[in-house]
């Protein structure tokens, strides 16, 4: 007898690359950010069942939850300069911009590149070989954590998580670069159903984000999905206008967004002290250590994509105000 | 007996569900496929949380299984709201 999950399996599989292919070549924009995030809701199913949790979560938090917030924050705002906000209504479509075929071929020259290198990378690995999961067991104790992902990330491979982190910093210095003022598209009129959504459930988000933060250090979770999850509590405040931002309030999310890269960085640095290489922290305070870059870096995470969300810096334009602009 | 009452109630749920989709794919207007939507749905979530609820081997598993039904539940009522005021706008506007 087969396995049952076999076909639960296979249609997953088929269902991923077909929601891929309806998501490249649907011709509505509303409806391709729709096909993406089901998609990403899937691919986080996928890594269940491939005994992935961590970056399920990740996944649906992050691939899923806040990407798809901000896709469909940049599709208001696309319409929104477009003059388009008050025609589309439910019904209509926005049909998508032509791109220049120089930059389609373009993209699928890289994405061909990252394929192929991807390809070498899988026919090199020894096949059925043991992989990594003796070491990092027998290097467990030495962690200060009680979870394999979390001490690969936090502790033996921790360079690499310092400059994800660093990205989504370069990320928000970016946005915040490009696009200053305060927001001029009218925000959508929630109704009153809403914010008594928004004032049971944002609660509750804090509760799950700390969790998964605190979780962590035995479990799947940590700073990338709390942060995401924590994210949300951000979103939802900015819908709902119980949070607007202000050009005063610049300074503390400024500190907010190099708060995780600075103590993490801060911290790889200190512990060079006493003949130790940077990042190799001393394993009786590596669990200390730890919590506390994942639990300031999970803060840094969340109040940067709640500021992607918002998509400016929040600049009072003065000399807009005073006619020079014009 | 405890495996065929989940069985049986995750089987029912997912009735319901499928039920739900076919309103979607079939209703003529929005209203009623957001109706078909909501409503089945809700049923068909409940029940395959009641069922994997008897499964549950703690009570902290019971809790968190609860807990998801509430929000997923929230989530979708108020979801189901914000489209239907949003389209009952939109037709509005295009008949004005």
């Amino acid at each position: 007898m087969t396995d049952p999950f076999l076909i639960l399996d296979l249609l997953l599989a088929g269902a991923v690359i077909a929601l891929a292919i309806a998501t490249l070549t649907a011709r509505d924009l509303f409806a391709a950010i729709v096909l993406f995030i089901v998609l990403g809701l899937l691919s986080a199913l996928a890594w269940v069942r491939l005994s992935a949790p961590d970056v399920a979560l990740a996944e649906a938090a992050i691939g899923t939850g806040v990407t798809g917030a901000l896709l469909l924050k940049t599709l208001h705002h696309l319409r929104y300069v477009a003059g388009t906000l008050g025609e589309q209504a439910a019904h209509g479509v926005t049909p998508v911009t032509p791109v220049p075929m120089s930059v389609i071929w373009a993209n699928a020259a890289f994405c061909g590149l990252i394929t192929l290198g991807l390809a070498i990378a899988f026919l090199d690995a020894p096949l059925g070989g043991p992989g990594f999961d003796a070491l990092v067991a027998d290097a467990m104790p030495a962690s200060g954590v009680d979870h394999g992902v979390t001490a690969v990330l936090l502790n033996f491979r921790s360079y690499d998580t310092l400059m994800e982190v660093v990205v989504l910093l370069a990320a928000v210095i970016a946005v915040w670069q490009i696009e200053r003022g305060l927001s001029e598209a009218p925000a959508p009129d929630l109704s009153v159903i809403w914010q008594g959504f928004a004032r049971l459930t944002l609660p509750a988000i804090v509760v799950v984000g700390t969790y998964l933060l605190w979780k962590g250090s035995e479990a799947p979770g940590g700073a990338f999905q709390g942060g995401a999850v924590l994210a949300a509590v951000g979103i939802l405040l900015l819908l709902s206008r119980l949070y607007v931002p202000h050009p005063s309030h610049r300074a503390l999310a400024r500190w907010g967004f190099v708060l995780g890269t600075g103590v993490f960085a801060g911290v790889a640095l200190l512990v060079t002290g006493g003949g130790r290489v940077t990042f190799e922290y001393p394993p009786e305070h590596a669990k200390t250590l730890i919590l506390l870059i994942e639990g300031l870096v999970t803060v840094s995470i969340a109040v940067t994509l709640a500021a992607l969300f918002h998509g400016r810096e929040p600049v009072a334009l003065r000399a807009k105000e005073a006619g020079h602009d014009a | 007996m405890l495996d065929l009452m989940a069985a049986s109630l995750v089987v029912f749920g997912a009735v319901f569900f499928i039920a739900g989709t076919v309103g979607l794919l079939r209703f003529p207007d929005i209203y009623c496929r957001l109706h078909a939507l909501t409503k089945a749905d809700g049923l068909g979530l409940a029940l395959v949380a009641l069922g994997m609820a008897l499964k549950a081997e703690s009570f902290g598993e019971v809790f968190r299984i609860v807990l998801i039904w509430f929000f997923v539940a929230l989530a979708s009522a108020t979801c189901g709201h914000l489209i239907a005021a949003y389209a009952r706008q939109a037709d509005r506007e295009g008949k004005a």
